[in-house]
């Protein structure tokens, strides 16, 4: 086998890999775990509010967030 | 820095030593960036002294805003979003605090080095080796405790922001030690182990993917934590993000030989990286438009937050730049645009539309959290900040173009009988007013930095003093 199959062969695994990859990732059943793992930066919203500058809860982007901390759904209206 | 402010958990105090330089960093870069757009205006700038001449000041400007400013940018960034997605404090306390120091230490001795005339030559990777070893260190210790950070996590999944930091943070390593791989001759002066057309494909594989990866495999990871939080809903699509993660993954790598067309380079080596580049549109635009959808039914916030907006132009400029990358990786274009201001122009259009605005929106973010506060001390300020530096890309990338696309023009255009219509220098003068222009966008992005520093300094201040038990005045 020459250098240039060879080669050849590694790109075709490696377009086989990457329509593995497309294929999982758009299965159905990985849909709960994707959903679980895109809310992560949410998780520790509370604690982030702990170590907080109570004084400034008047400021409007707190309210922002309290308002949209309840409206987790698309507000798209 | 108040003992008050620490985390229960994680480890703060790293995030805001990056966080601080960054914006340090930021306004050291960029004013050296004004000062050789200054320079091409009036050359006598250079003050006839060999520190002070462009071909110097040049490396540090560049190593200062790519190394300094964004590379402090990723490891705060890196280091509290890991903490935060995996709910785990940082493997080790004190290897973080060294990478804090060895970082800092790296970029002191390019500021020493660099003006002193001490250079590899290489572009982007100008530092001599006992710098490019102590950077080898740093970022290995960076990887462990990155990695390390994961691997304790206490969460099941490894959220996507920590893939993109884990995979610019591994290439960046392996594309340091491999390109700047060198035979030491003196103290500071070292022969590298490439040579002829070979040395310049590695320089190049180092190069695009140090825009790959350092600039945005590293900046996407800062976008997918950033962009949700302060648009406040989850990321648009979770299997786009992964999709375009691998995609992106697997082709950056062979796109470094559109720097060398129409050189010594292989032709089938100059076409593959052309090919190569103009697949890189379609994972760079995945990533766009899932930052750009995740504000879809939020785009009302865009009216009331600067920061958001910070965010969502630099993912336009994204969008713009990776646009523009591939068709200036044509051949045929690239023959016009090579060697002329356009390439400079599309630098920038990357480097500040996207690479500064996304660190400054993650900023405004990062800096109010990390010193106990719900706000930046003024938001008025950061919109006076993203206005500056909207107005000051489209000036620096509109009269880039324009220079460009002129000098390209200039340089082939041809009498009948067969030789140049224009000489060089022609070409330099026509290029007079767009130099004065970028001039002018160079500075609207240094005022814009030192009101973030003046509103960083009075959110700090605030911060410690809200700590003290008195009755606070909103």
């Amino acid at each position: 086998m020459d250098t240039g199959t060879f080669r050849g062969i590694i790109t075709g695994l490696l377009i086989l890999a990457f329509a593995g990859i497309t294929w999982w990732a758009y299965s159905k059943r990985r849909k709960p775990d994707f959903d679980e793992a895109a809310h992560l930066p949410f998780a520790e919203d509370d604690d982030e509010f702990a170590n907080r500058d109570k004084s400034a809860s008047q400021n409007g982007a707190d309210s922002r967030k309290r308002y949209s901390s309840k409206n987790k759904g698309d507000r798209n209206t | 820095m108040s003992t008050a402010l620490e985390h229960p958990t994680y480890n703060y105090k790293v995030v805001r030593q990056f966080a601080i330089m960054t914006v340090v960093w930021g306004i050291v870069g960029m004013t050296l960036g004004v000062i050789l757009a200054a320079q091409l205006v009036w050359p006598q700038l250079n003050l006839d002294l060999p520190w002070t001449s462009f071909g110097r000041l040049r490396p540090l400007h560049t190593n200062a805003v790519i190394f300094a400013f964004g590379g402090s940018a990723l490891f705060a960034t890196s280091y509290y979003v890991v903490q935060r997605t995996c709910q785990t404090r940082l493997w080790s306390d004190k290897l973080a605090a060294f990478t804090f120091w060895g970082w800092q230490a790296v970029i002191l001795s390019a500021v020493i080095t660099l003006p002193l005339g001490y250079t590899t030559t290489k572009e982007y990777a100008e530092l001599e080796w006992p710098i490019n070893i102590l950077i080898a260190v740093v970022w290995v210790t960076y990887a462990l405790v990155f990695l390390m950070t994961i691997k304790q996590r206490k969460t099941s999944h490894i959220y996507v922001a920590n893939w993109f930091f884990a995979a610019f943070i591994l290439t960046v390593a392996v594309l340091h030690i491999v390109n700047n791989a060198a035979i030491p001759v003196t103290a500071m002066y070292s022969i590298s182990i490439y040579s002829g057309a070979i040395d310049a494909m590695v320089q190049w594989w180092y190069g695009h993917n140090a825009v790959g990866f350092f600039l945005t495999a590293g900046f996407l990871g800062m976008m997918y934590y950033f962009v949700p939080k302060q648009a406040e809903r989850p990321v648009y699509s979770y299997r786009l993000s992964i999709v375009h993660f691998w995609a992106l993954i697997m082709v950056y790598m062979w796109a470094g030989p559109h720097h060398l067309h129409y050189t010594a380079l292989p032709n089938w080596a100059q076409s593959l990286g052309m090919i190569m580049s103009i697949i890189l549109l379609a994972p760079s635009w995945g990533g766009m438009i899932n930052g750009m959808m995740t504000l879809s039914g939020a785009w009302h916030k865009l009216r009331t937050d600067p920061t958001l907006r910070f965010l969502v132009v630099a993912l336009s400029f994204y969008g713009m730049s990776t646009f523009e990358g591939p068709m200036m990786a044509v051949k045929t274009v690239n023959a016009l645009s090579h060697y002329t201001d356009w390439t400079i122009g599309h630098v920038h259009a990357g480097a500040l539309g996207w690479v500064a605005m996304i660190t400054i929106g993650s900023m405004y973010h990062l800096i109010p959290r990390l010193f106990g506060r719900t706000e930046m001390h003024s938001v008025s300020l950061i919109a006076v900040h993203f206005w500056l530096a909207t107005i000051g890309t489209v000036l620096y990338i509109a009269s880039m173009w324009v220079n460009g696309i002129l000098q390209g023009l200039m340089w082939r255009a041809i009498n009948p009988d067969g030789t140049l219509m224009y000489t060089f220098i022609e070409s330099v003068e026509a290029s007079g007013p767009g130099y004065i222009v970028r001039l002018i966008g160079g500075l609207c992005w240094v005022v814009g930095m030192l009101i973030m520093a003046y509103n960083v300094t009075m959110t700090v201040k605030r911060g410690e003093g809200a700590r003290q038990p008195l009755p606070q005045t909103a």
